[in-house]
C-alpha cells in the first residue's frame, strides 16, 4: 500500500480522494449555526420533565399528580398506571430483556423514570415535577454486585415470570480443559484479581429528543441524539405499534455519543406518548444528573486473570473468571449471541497454546446499561485484562514489559490468524508497530532516567500497552441486534452536472462522515470531495441501516459507499464505451475520467458521462438512464486495527498524584482516509483513556445513591490533566475491505487505560505494588503506596 | 421583569422571568443556539459567553446579571462575512470534532488572545481549564490557538510594515 502512504505525505490541500481534507462540517460548527436536538424548535412545541425516583429499591404505594396537573401551564402528568393502560409501560431492551419505561411496581435504581410532566416551557415543566407525591416503601437494595447471588438477597426482577434470583446469563468461551491443562504443566502461572469499574461516556450534549405527531397524515417526526436512527425506528414501530413508514427518525448534529446514543431511553418514549396524546410537538432535554446516572453506563466488570507461561517468558495460556453488573435491565447493546460483546478477544495480540472466559452477570439496582464508552462491545475490558496480566507477569519474571510483550505478539506470516476464542484476525504486522512507539519514546533513555530517579527516591513509571481490535460488526451469519442484521446500506446519485449525493445508514456524532465519506467516494470515482453531498441521520432520507458504534461506520458503511462507487463507475464505463466508440474491455479508469487504451486523447471525464447518462440521445444498449445506485454491504468478517502505546507518568511521593508525562501512540487502522481526522479520533480517545485511568467512576453508597451524578463528582480530564499526545502510525491494510480500511474511532480508548495503569503500577515498584484497580486517584495511589488498596465499589 | 443589554453588537430590551438563567435567555428567548447548555454546575464551559470580554458561564448566570452589559456569543465572531481568525483556526487545526462544546472554547480563547496575544502552551491549557472537551483530547485545540495567535501576529506585522 505504497500509494495510500504517499498521499500521507501529501502536502496536497484538496485531495481528490485520501488525504489530508478539512472537515466539511465545520463551517456550521464554529459559527455556532450546527443544528442540535436542543436547538429545535416547533410551532406550538411543549417541554417535558421527569419525575425519577429518590431510591434504588422501593415499591410504588401511591402517586399523587393531582397538584401537578392544577399548575396553570401543566398540559399532562403521566405515570406508570396510565402507560400501562395503553400497554407502554414496559419497552424491550437492546438485549432481549425489558426495561420499564415509566415504574408501575416498583423502582429498581436511584433515578429511574417514574412519571412525566408535559408544560407550557421548560421551567414549569420542571416546577411541577415537584408537586408529585409519591410513596414509596423502602426495599434493600442489591448494590455490591459480589453479593448479588446470595440466596438472601432481594430479588430485583420480579417482574419477570418465576424469577427467584439475580442471575442474568452465563457465558463461556474457550477451552476449558485444553486450559486447565496448560496451566497444571506451565512453569509459572499468576493470576490478580483486577476490577474495571462503572464508567460513563458522559457526552457534552445530553440526550433528548423532539417528538411530533402529526394527527392527520398519521407521521411522527423524531428528532433524537440518536447514534442508530433506523433501529430506533424500527424498534419503535415493533413496540408501539406505529406503521413504519410513518415513522421519521431524523438525527441532526450530535455533540458527542461515545455509545451513550445507541440504546432507546424512556426519555425517548415518553415524548413520543406525549405527541401522541397531547397532538403537539414535545421536547425532552436530560438534564446532566438524569445523564450520568440514568443512561448507559459502560464496564462494570469484576475479573480473575490467570496468565500462564514459561520461565523464559513464554506466554501460553490466560483464563479469567468475570462477574458482570448489568445493573437493573440488560440493556447491553451487543450481537445477540454475543452477550458479552466480543469480550472473547482478551486473548490480545499474542500467540496462545490455551484460552477460556466463563461469565457470570448479574442484575444490581443500578441504572441498566453497560453499552458504551467507545468500548467496541467490551473489547476495553478485555484488553485491559490481558494487558494488565502481561505486565503483572513481566512483575513476576522480573522481566522488562517490552521485552515480554516483543518475545510473544502474533508473528505477520501467522495473518490470518485464529485465536483460540475463535476469532480470525484479519492482518496484523505487530512488531514494527512496537518498535516504532518504543523508538518514539525513546524507551532505553527513559528506563535509565527511571533507574537514576528510583536512586533519589522519586517516582517515574512507563507503561506499555498493545492492543488489537475488533471492530465493523459485522457478517450478517453472525450478528444481529434484536433481530436486525448488521449490515449497512448506502445509495449514491451523481446529478447530471457531475456534482454528486452519498447517503449513509451511519451518522456521525463529530467523527466527521460528512468528509471521509465525500474522500471516499472522491477516490472511486474522481469528483472532488466539495462537489459531494453526504446525507445521513434521516430515516426518510438515507438507506436502512445499523448507525454509528463500535468503530463499525468505516469498516461497513465505508466499504458500502466504496462499493456503490465502484457500480456507479461500471455503468459508467459502458456509458463511456457508447460515447468513445470502443468496447469496455478498451477503457482505462484513471481517476476521474474513462480513457481509451493507448489512445490518450481519446477521453470523457465522470461529469461529461454524468451529463451523458441523464441528456438526450441513446445509450449503449439495455442500458437505462441515470447514474445512481444503491447497495447493501454485508461485512465477510470484522476488521482488526491495532496498535502500541507507552505512557510516561510521574507520581508525587509526598500527594500521591499522577501527572502524565508523556503519551505515545502507534495505530494501524489500515488504509488511512483522512489523516488529520485520524489523528483527532486518536487523541480523544486517549483522553478517555487517561480519565477512566485516573478519575472517572460512576459510584454508589451502600443505599444505592449514585455519588457521580454530576460533573463535580465525575470528574473528565481537562486541558491540565492531559499531555500533548504523540502519535504516529503504520499501514497494514485489511485483505478483505474494499479500500483496506479498519475502524479507529474507539482504538485509542480501549488502548490506553493500561498503558497509563501499567505506568503508574511500574511507578510503584518500589513499593512491591504489582496491582491496584482504576481509578488511580491521589488517595487510590496513596492507599496503594501504603499495601492498603481496596478495590472500588 | 425588563432587561436591557447588549448581544453581539446590538442593544435588546426583553421582558423575562427574573430566575431566567443567561444560557435559556441566549437560547430559548434570542434564538441564539450556538450557546450550548451541558452541566448545569459551572463544569464543563459550553454555555461560555462573554460579558464585557471576560469569559462567564452562562448556565449560573441569571440573564438579569447580564443586564447594562456587552454580550458576546459564538455568533458574535463573525463580522461583515469574515470569520475570527480563532474560528479559522479551529477549522485548520481540527479543533473541534462534534463542536458541541467549540463556541465556548473559542470564546475563551478569544478573550485569552487579546489579553495575551502570544499565549505558550501551559497558559492556553489553563485558560480552557474550565471546559470539558470529551472529542480532541485538548491538543488540537491547544495548536488552534496557537495557530491564531500566530496567524493575527503575521497580520500585525504585515499591518506595521
Amino acid at each position: 500500500m505504497t500509494a495510500t502512504e504517499s498521499t500521507e505525505e501529501s502536502t496536497e490541500e484538496r485531495p481528490i480522494g485520501f488525504g489530508r481534507l478539512l472537515r466539511k462540517e465545520d463551517p456550521r460548527l464554529i459559527r455556532g449555526m450546527g443544528n442540535f436536538v436542543d436547538d429545535v424548535e416547533l410551532p406550538g412545541m411543549l417541554h417535558m420533565a421527569i419525575l425519577r425516583s429518590p431510591m434504588a429499591h422501593a415499591r410504588i404505594v401511591s402517586i399523587d399528580k393531582s397538584a401537578a396537573e392544577a399548575h396553570p401551564k401543566v398540559v399532562a402528568v403521566i405515570t406508570g398506571a396510565d402507560l400501562a393502560e395503553q400497554g407502554l409501560a414496559w419497552m424491550p431492551t437492546l438485549s432481549n430483556d425489558v426495561q420499564a419505561v415509566l415504574a408501575t411496581d416498583k423502582v429498581r435504581f436511584q433515578h429511574q423514570e417514574v412519571a412525566f410532566v408535559v408544560a407550557e416551557d421548560r421551567y414549569s415543566a420542571r416546577d411541577a415535577l415537584e408537586l408529585i407525591e409519591v410513596d414509596y416503601e423502602w426495599i434493600d437494595p442489591v448494590i455490591d454486585v459480589r453479593k448479588a447471588m446470595d440466596p438472601e438477597a432481594p430479588v430485583i426482577r420480579d417482574d419477570l415470570e418465576g424469577k427467584t434470583d439475580n442471575h442474568i446469563f452465563d457465558w463461556e468461551t474457550g477451552d476449558a480443559a485444553a486450559t486447565a491443562a496448560v496451566f497444571e504443566r506451565a512453569e509459572v502461572v499468576v493470576s490478580e484479581d483486577i476490577v474495571y469499574p462503572r464508567v460513563h461516556p458522559a457526552p457534552m450534549e445530553t440526550c433528548g429528543a423532539v417528538a411530533d405527531f402529526e394527527r392527520v397524515s398519521g407521521k411522527l417526526t423524531l428528532w433524537c441524539t440518536t447514534q442508530a436512527p433506523h433501529a430506533h425506528r424500527t424498534v419503535y414501530a415493533l413496540v408501539a405499534g406505529l406503521p413504519e413508514h410513518k415513522i421519521r427518525i431524523i438525527a441532526p448534529d450530535i455533540g458527542g455519543g461515545f455509545g451513550n446514543k445507541v440504546p432507546i431511553y424512556p426519555g425517548y418514549v415518553c415524548a413520543i406518548v406525549a405527541s401522541l396524546v397531547i397532538g403537539k410537538p414535545v421536547k425532552w432535554m436530560e438534564d446532566r444528573t438524569e445523564n450520568l446516572a440514568s443512561t448507559g453506563f459502560a464496564r462494570d466488570y469484576i475479573m480473575k486473570g490467570e496468565i500462564a507461561a514459561t520461565r523464559e517468558g513464554r506466554i501460553l495460556a490466560v483464563r479469567t473468571e468475570v462477574l458482570a453488573d448489568h445493573g437493573a435491565f440488560n440493556g447491553v447493546a451487543a450481537p445477540t449471541k454475543y452477550p458479552a460483546g466480543f469480550f472473547g478477544v482478551f486473548t490480545g495480540s499474542y500467540d496462545l497454546e490455551a484460552a477460556y472466559a466463563h461469565m457470570e452477570a448479574v442484575y444490581t439496582n443500578k441504572a441498566p446499561g453497560g453499552v458504551a464508552y467507545a468500548c467496541s462491545f467490551r473489547i476495553t475490558e478485555a484488553v485491559y485484562l490481558v494487558e494488565r496480566m502481561v505486565d503483572v507477569l513481566a512483575h513476576e519474571l522480573e522481566m522488562d514489559p517490552a521485552e515480554l510483550r516483543l518475545k510473544n505478539l502474533i508473528k505477520p506470516d501467522q495473518f490470518p490468524y485464529e485465536t483460540k476464542t475463535g476469532w480470525v484476525y484479519d492482518s496484523g504486522d505487530y512488531e514494527p508497530a512496537l518498535r516504532k512507539a518504543m523508538e518514539m519514546a525513546g524507551y532505553e533513555e527513559l528506563r535509565r532516567e527511571q533507574a537514576e530517579k528510583r536512586e533519589r527516591g522519586e517516582l517515574m513509571g512507563i507503561g506499555l500497552s498493545f492492543f488489537t481490535e475488533a471492530v465493523g460488526a459485522g457478517p450478517r451469519k453472525d450478528m444481529d441486534i434484536l433481530g436486525l442484521g448488521m449490515n449497512d446500506g448506502c445509495e449514491l446519485r451523481i446529478h447530471p452536472t457531475g456534482k454528486a449525493q452519498v447517503r449513509l445508514s451511519v451518522k456521525t456524532q463529530g467523527q466527521g462522515h460528512e468528509t471521509t465519506f465525500a474522500q471516499i467516494v472522491a477516490e472511486e470515482i474522481g469528483i472532488p470531495p466539495e462537489d459531494i453531498e453526504v446525507i445521513q441521520g434521516d430515516t426518510d432520507n438515507t438507506p436502512f441501516g445499523l448507525g454509528t458504534y463500535g468503530s463499525r461506520s468505516t469498516p461497513v458503511s465505508g466499504a458500502a459507499a466504496a462499493l456503490v462507487t465502484r457500480k456507479v463507475r461500471d455503468k459508467a464505463q459502458i456509458i463511456a464505451s457508447g460515447m468513445l466508440e470502443v468496447s469496455v474491455a478498451d477503457l482505462e479508469w484513471t481517476k476521474g475520467a474513462f480513457t481509451v487504451k493507448g489512445d490518450p486523447a481519446k477521453s470523457v471525464t465522470i461529469q461529461e458521462i454524468a451529463m451523458k447518462a441523464h441528456g438526450a440521445g441513446d445509450l449503449p444498449d439495455g442500458l437505462e438512464g441515470g447514474l445512481e445506485a444503491q447497495i447493501c454491504y454485508n461485512p465477510s468478517n470484522l476488521t482488526y486495527p491495532f496498535g502500541a502505546y507507552i505512557c510516561v507518568v510521574d507520581v508525587d511521593p509526598g500527594t500521591a498524584v499522577v501527572k502524565v508525562r508523556r503519551f505515545i501512540a502507534v495505530d494501524d487502522c489500515g488504509t488511512r482516509i483522512n489523516p488529520m481526522i485520524i489523528e483527532g479520533q486518536v487523541h480523544g480517545g486517549l483522553a478517555d483513556g487517561v480519565g477512566m485511568a485516573l478519575m472517572e467512576m460512576i459510584a454508589f453508597d451502600e443505599d444505592g445513591n449514585c455519588l457521580s451524578g454530576s460533573l463535580m463528582d465525575y470528574l473528565i480530564p481537562t486541558a491540565l490533566e492531559t499531555p500533548d499526545w504523540e502519535t504516529s502510525f503504520t499501514v497494514t491494510p485489511s485483505p478483505h475491505h474494499p479500500i483496506g480500511a479498519k475502524g479507529i474511532g474507539e482504538s485509542a480508548t480501549v488502548g490506553s487505560p493500561p498503558a497509563v495503569v501499567n505506568a503508574v503500577i511500574d511507578a510503584l515498584k518500589p513499593f512491591g505494588v504489582r496491582h491496584a484497580d482504576m481509578p488511580l486517584t491521589p488517595s487510590r495511589v496513596w492507599e496503594t503506596m501504603r499495601g492498603n488498596h481496596t478495590p472500588p465499589i | 421583569m425588563q432587561v436591557n443589554m447588549t448581544v453581539n453588537g446590538t442593544e435588546i430590551s426583553e421582558e423575562i422571568e427574573p430566575r431566567m438563567l443567561l444560557v435559556h435567555f441566549l437560547r430559548d428567548q434570542l434564538r441564539l443556539t450556538g450557546t450550548h447548555w451541558g452541566c448545569d454546575t459551572s463544569n464543563c464551559g459550553t454555555c461560555v459567553v462573554l460579558i464585557d470580554g471576560e469569559p462567564v458561564k452562562s448556565c449560573t448566570t441569571l440573564a438579569a446579571m447580564a443586564a447594562g452589559h456587552e454580550v458576546t456569543t459564538v455568533e458574535g465572531l463573525e463580522v461583515d462575512n469574515v470569520l475570527d481568525p480563532i474560528q479559522e483556526g479551529f477549522m485548520q487545526c481540527h479543533g473541534l470534532q462534534c463542536g458541541f462544546c467549540t463556541p465556548g472554547m473559542m470564546l475563551t480563547a478569544r478573550s485569552l488572545l487579546n489579553a495575551n496575544p502570544d499565549p505558550s502552551e501551559s497558559e492556553i491549557r489553563e485558560a480552557i481549564s474550565g471546559q470539558i472537551c470529551r472529542c480532541t483530547g485538548y491538543s488540537t485545540i491547544v495548536r488552534s490557538i496557537r495557530w491564531t495567535a500566530e496567524h493575527e501576529a503575521g497580520i500585525s506585522q504585515g499591518g506595521a510594515a
